[in-house]
């Protein structure tokens, strides 16, 4: 091993390496043996996926430590969202399955996408260098705009992918503005160097509100915050039902990862600069959101005009800015992995996208109906569910630093959350089947994949000690 | 500073292209401009600190640029093989 490629700088590569071999590998398999190998490609997976998870403890061991020259800091911070992204994949991997034998494009380079989209993932949460976060974000965001577009031979997956593709290049292009100005103003790509340039400089210094301005506004797009969150509900109704629960997740948490590294490290300094610009944001989001949700037909929609919302939540936990609300963050986006794969992987159980698709689904389904109803509970932010827990951190936070407002604005929504959250619920147990023929879309990893979520979702709102533990260990120092 | 002026402009340009054009390859160029505005910016912060990081970045985001612009092209043949058009305003399956 040289100077410029030691052990630890491997040592902390690992995970991404061996995501960026099993995805090509599948990428391989697909190609040389085609047909054949369709039925293995799951098998090859996951235990990349598990390998990854057991380098990813390996590393937890000796974290926190950084790699090459600060490029890489592998802290506790990065490898909560890594441990995230992980679960999130297997979980996509193992729903996903049956979905596209029904949809007939069951195709290898699934797979391979949904790992590349991690490894680009990677880098996003534990990169504190500006090349290594743009190129990590611009591998995640190549391979969903692909994902989104999966069903070639559907109209409305074309479009989504195509407007989803659209916008995305727009924003990572602004976000990629906002780099160059971080760049122009330290002289360095290093967060570090940086962190030191800004708080030398005056707050409201042009050349920093312009960066805070193209940065936010860039990642705001990729968490789909309002004002930008326009490519969401089309790209998500658009999206294969598989891809829009990895969509709401993965790209959603890996972008707020990137937010915090941003805002609370180099531009931690300028709090006073972007704080009133997420503040705005946060409360348009959960406005937009909530009151978009309430009118729509299709659940797919639904559920995106809900991570909307979501979005504006987490915003919150960083506009308080105290420990508790970094913890009621980390809680939050724990609870959102799950109970929004819930919801998605239960409307793919269903085999519909219209709320009317849900009526009568308790009577021929109950095994799915009923921790339908926990998801939503705890979407909506009740107890005794994940959800309420990162709510109740989140109003806590908001309270303890006196945003008093905030959090009356933040709780007044949670009633108009239930109203269309509820919507469902009455059409899964009060109204009448419609009778059409669907496909048996349910299979062993739908069912293993909704015990899991189920169990999560509920049990951490019962017992919430260790997530609470978790939660606190992982906040960024 | 003037340098800053000129990636301004370009990024302005660029976005305004992107929001009153209908052909989807000139939105796919609007975007390029909006990522060269990126590289003078890059190279130019890169002149005036002494050090070569800035041009590195800018090759990655020429790069960068070039994968997009191929899964851009790729999914609008995709489209055009379904639906015959490259006029945003005519795909409108999604409510917009």
């Amino acid at each position: 091993m040289s100077h410029f490629y030691t052990d630890v700088d491997h040592f902390a590569l690992l995970p991404a390496i061996l995501l960026a071999l099993f995805g090509c590998a599948i990428f391989l398999f697909d190609f040389l043996l085609g047909e054949r190998s369709r039925r293995w490609q799951l098998t090859l997976v996951l235990p990349g996926l598990a390998l990854t998870g057991w380098h990813l403890w390996k590393q937890g061991q000796i974290a926190p430590f950084t790699a090459f020259h600060g490029a890489l800091t592998i802290d506790a911070f990065g490898l909560f969202f890594n441990w995230l992204f992980l679960l999130t994949a297997a979980l996509i991997a193992v729903i996903s399955y049956r979905y596209l034998e029904i949809e007939d494009e069951h195709q290898g380079e699934y797979y391979g996408l949904v790992l590349m989209a991690q490894t680009g993932a990677y880098f996003m949460a534990v990169g504190t260098e500006l090349i290594t976060i743009f190129v990590g974000l611009e591998t995640m965001s190549l391979s969903f705009y692909v994902l989104v577009g999966f069903l070639r031979r559907s109209r409305r997956s074309n479009e989504a992918a195509l407007k989803y593709l659209i916008l995305g290049a727009f924003s990572s292009g602004i976000l990629a503005y906002g780099f160059s100005i971080l760049y122009g103003i330290a002289g360095s790509t290093y967060l570090t160097d940086i962190a030191v340039a800004v708080a030398a400089r005056p707050a409201f210094d042009p050349l920093t509100v312009l960066a805070i301005l193209t940065v936010s506004a860039g990642i705001l797009f990729k968490i789909s915050a309002a004002p930008f969150h326009m490519w969401a509900p089309d790209a998500y109704e658009g999206a294969p039902t598989a891809v829009t629960a990895y969509l709401a997740v993965g790209s959603k948490i890996a972008s707020l990862a990137l937010l915090l590294r941003l805002f609370l490290g180099p531009l931690g300094s300028a709090r006073e600069a972007w704080e009133p610009l997420l503040v705005l944001a946060a409360i348009a989001s959960l406005t937009v959101g909530n009151l978009a949700a309430v009118t729509q037909t299709n659940a797919k929609r639904l559920l995106a005009y809900s991570s909307i919302a979501h979005a504006g939540y987490l915003l919150l936990g960083l506009v308080a800015g105290n420990a508790t609300g970094l913890q009621g963050i980390a809680i939050y986006t724990g609870a959102y992995v799950f109970m929004t794969i819930g919801a998605f992987l239960v409307l793919m159980a269903v085999h519909g996208e219209e709320i009317e698709d849900l009526n009568g689904f308790a009577r021929r389904h109950p095994v799915y109906a009923v921790p339908m109803v926990v998801f939503l509970l705890s979407l909506a932010g009740l107890p005794p569910t994940a959800g309420f827990l990162g709510k109740y951190y989140i109003f806590l936070a908001l309270i303890e630093s006196g945003r008093y407002v905030l959090a009356l604005i933040g709780a007044a929504y949670v009633a108009v959350a239930l109203f269309y959250y509820f919507r469902l619920v009455r059409s899964m147990f009060l109204l009448p089947a419609i009778e059409v023929e669907r496909p048996k879309a349910s299979s062993l990893g739908l069912r293993v994949a909704l015990g899991a979520t189920g169990l999560i979702t509920l049990g951490a709102g019962i017992y919430p000690e260790p997530f609470l533990q978790l939660a606190m260990r992982s906040l960024l120092k | 500073m003037h340098y800053v002026a000129v990636s301004l402009a370009m990024l302005l340009i660029g976005t305004a292209g992107l929001l009153t054009r209908r052909n989807i390859v000139i939105i796919l160029m609007s975007i390029e401009l909006i990522l060269n505005a990126v590289n003078i910016n890059l190279v130019a912060f890169s002149k005036h600190h002494g050090n070569a990081a800035g041009q590195v970045f800018a090759i990655f985001v020429i790069a960068v640029a070039v994968a997009e612009a191929a899964v851009g092209l790729g999914i609008l043949l995709a489209l055009f093989r379904n639906r015959e058009t490259v006029q945003v305003d005519e795909v409108d399956l999604l409510k917009w």
